[in-house]
């Protein structure tokens, strides 16, 4: 196990430079979820910590090593693909054993570390199947089975939950996240799905166009995001966005030039007509489509041209069509500059 | 899945055989008593005697043996059989393993001058055999290679076809593949060979059935390279058959029929991977 830290890392493809010198460090041990759109970097920056491409600037280092000219297998950390990555020509136990292959270790030795990492990772009667019979999250699970055996200092993954459906990508999220806080191995985790971020993180980095904008715990990001981009990024369904001006005459949205975020979450119907005490803002729209979710529905609205999603309590569905109010409690306004698209804090 | 079961209980109710069908059978038909009728013709002369050669009976009227042992015991056919067999697997094996590892490396590495090379290799597919010969035989003489087994094969230890279908097929292996080995810590090398090249499997094997067919039948390289008969393939020992004296045909056609032997063999053990291969070639290359 170690700390990874990267300093001013930069990767330049040619004349593109896809990571613009970032810094960060990752504690022993620590869960880091990197996510942001496609094509921002992340991969690139976990493919640099992997060793898979060259570092054009900045240093890298694993533990106390500086790695930067190290080769992969150097490195001692292990890595989880996309597509798995797991040779359809070898069993299930002679794919986790490749994850031995340049440790020194008897025949017997390795089949018990093989047996262990299959065990935990419920594949002991799939050892002597081919990956063609297995399916999607077994198959997952042989990927991660050759990552594990080997005791790596860190795990890399990237997006390695995204050819799954949605209940096994429920289901993986949670094992891994188990086996983190049973290994307790640094893990670095890619992805672009916001819940993987919420769910599994210690702490997130969002990327955007080689940049880092922010780092922080799930709920840091979710109370205080630094910008726009992450405010809308992290949480389901986005925040609504609104500039000031769509909000004139509510008292306490300041009149200058400033973009308003409220969380679907925060944005409530009034049910029964009963506005509640100490709302700081009070909206009429018309119902454009419900989403009944069982505990709550989501009501899209149209307030005066804008799109905005806005939360009722289970039980009541409005019309489609209809006309209602929502309202939001102090608090719960987050409000950025127009210009940059940065913070100003909550209101 | 239950598509195709519906359409096959509809086309239970319609007439079996359409007319297209027919007519795709007659030519098949065709075709196929075009392709098998010399060999039914090599092996009837090849139980003929000698008068009866010109009688074109497909069944010989008195059926003998006596060709074969001829060609086995009374010509260097043992010797030329051997030649052919060396030949053409140290051929192969030579192929499989330089034109993909070559084929790896334009496919799965970017270094400066790849395209170049790749071009390179490509446009030697231009080039027709007979246009090489003179060259090869030049530098045969000059290198001391003439009337050797090296001089048989050199032309063929590498090819710009099969380089480009390794290349081809390489291609289409993800790269995930090789760097979750990377990482596992295997070199270069041991990654090309135990898990890039279990992964084109097919495309290798059709690169080696196709390779040792070719250079089984080759004739006219080494009837050029070759003097001695010692060192003959079997088709350039088949046909000095034709040029002492007379043509002595049933010499020929025992000595083919012998010969197609191995490649019926081939032929019969590899038929899955052959239709395969010839499709995958088709396809890819
Ligand atoms: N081999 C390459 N040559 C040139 N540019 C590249 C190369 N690989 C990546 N890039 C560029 O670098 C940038 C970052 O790519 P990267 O793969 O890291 O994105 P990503 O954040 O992983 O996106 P995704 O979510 O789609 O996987 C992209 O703009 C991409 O076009
Ligand atoms: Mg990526």
């Amino acid at each position: 196990m170690a700390s990874i830290a990267l300093e001013k890392l930069v990767k330049r493809y040619d004349k593109v430079e896809a990571v613009h010198g970032i810094d960060l460090e990752i504690a022993d041990g620590e869960f880091v979820v990197f996510v942001g759109p496609s094509g921002c970097g992340k991969s690139t920056t976990l493919r640099m910590i992997a060793g898979l491409e060259e570092i054009t600037g900045g240093t890298l280092r694993i533990g106390d090593a500086v790695v930067n000219e190290r080769a992969p297998k150097a490195r001692n950390i292990a890595m989880v693909f996309q597509n798995y990555a797991i040779y359809p020509h070898l069993t299930v136990r002679q794919n986790i054993g490749f994850g031995l292959y340049t440790a020194k270790l008897s025949k017997d030795e390795k089949n018990a570390r093989i047996d262990d990492t299959a065990r935990i990772l419920g594949l002991t009667d799939y050892l002597e199947r081919r990956p063609a019979a297995l399916s999607g999250g077994q198959r997952q699970r042989v990927a991660i089975g050759r990552a594990m055996v080997r005791n790596p200092s860190a795990f890399l993954f990237d997006e390695p939950l995204s050819n799954l459906d949605a209940q096994l990508r429920a289901q993986m999220r949670i094992e891994i996240k188990k086996l983190h806080q049973e290994l307790k191995t640094t893990t670095v985790y890619v992805t672009h799905d916001q819940i993987e971020a919420m769910t599994m993180a210690d702490r997130i980095v969002v990327m955007k166009d080689g940049n880092i904008l922010q780092t922080g715990t799930p709920v840091d990001l979710y109370e205080n995001p630094a910008d726009v981009f992450t405010a809308r990024f992290i949480g389901s369904p986005s925040m609504n966005m609104l500039p000031a001006l769509a909000l004139a005459g509510q008292s306490a949205v300041p009149s200058d030039d400033v973009l308003v975020g409220i969380r679907p979450h925060d944005l409530l119907a009034v049910v029964d007509g009963a506005v509640p005490e100490g709302a700081i803002v009070t909206l009429e729209g018309v119902v454009e489509a419900v989403e009944p979710l069982g505990p709550e529905t989501m009501v899209h609205l149209n307030v005066a041209g804008a799109s905005l999603i806005a939360t009722s309590p289970g039980t009541l569905s409005p019309a489609v069509g209809s006309r209602i109010t929502c309202t939001v409690q102090p608090g719960k306004l987050y409000l950025f500059d127009a210009a940059t698209e940065k913070s100003l804090g909550r209101k | 899945m239950t598509d195709i079961r519906q359409k096959d209980a509809v086309s239970r109710f319609r007439p079996r055989v359409r007319p297209g069908r027919i007519l795709m059978w007659t030519l098949l038909l065709i075709g196929g008593v075009i392709m098998i009728t010399p060999l039914l013709f090599m092996f009837s002369t090849s139980l003929k005697p000698a008068s009866q050669v010109y009688d074109l009976r497909l069944i010989p009227q008195d059926p003998t043996f006596s060709n074969y042992v001829k060609v086995l015991t009374s010509t260097g056919f043992g010797r030329w059989f051997f030649n052919s067999l060396l030949v053409a697997t140290i051929v192969t094996c030579s192929n499989v393993f330089f034109d993909s590892l070559v084929g790896y490396t334009l496919a799965k590495f970017r270094f400066r001058g790849r395209r170049f090379i790749f071009i390179a290799i490509l446009s030697t597919l231009m080039i027709p055999t007979e246009m090489l010969v003179i060259p090869w035989y030049l530098m045969s003489a000059n290198l001391g290679w003439l009337d050797s087994y090296w001089g048989i094969m050199f032309p063929g230890m590498m090819t710009g076809f099969g380089t480009f279908l390794m290349r081809q097929f390489f291609e289409g292996v993800p790269d995930d593949f090789m760097e979750a080995a990377r990482i596992d810590g295997m070199n270069e090398f041991v990654i090309w060979w135990k898990i890039a090249m279990p992964l084109v499997a097919p495309a290798l094997s059709a690169l080696a059935i196709f390779t040792f067919l070719g250079n089984w039948t080759a004739f006219f390289w080494p009837l050029i390279v070759t003097t001695s008969s010692e060192l003959y393939t079997l088709p350039v020992g088949l046909s000095s058959f034709a040029v002492e004296a007379a043509i002595q045909w049933e010499m020929i056609m025992t000595g083919a029929a012998l010969a197609t032997i191995p490649t019926l063999l081939v032929f019969l053990i590899f038929q899955r991977y052959i239709v395969r291969g010839v499709m995958l070639a088709g396809v890819k290359g």
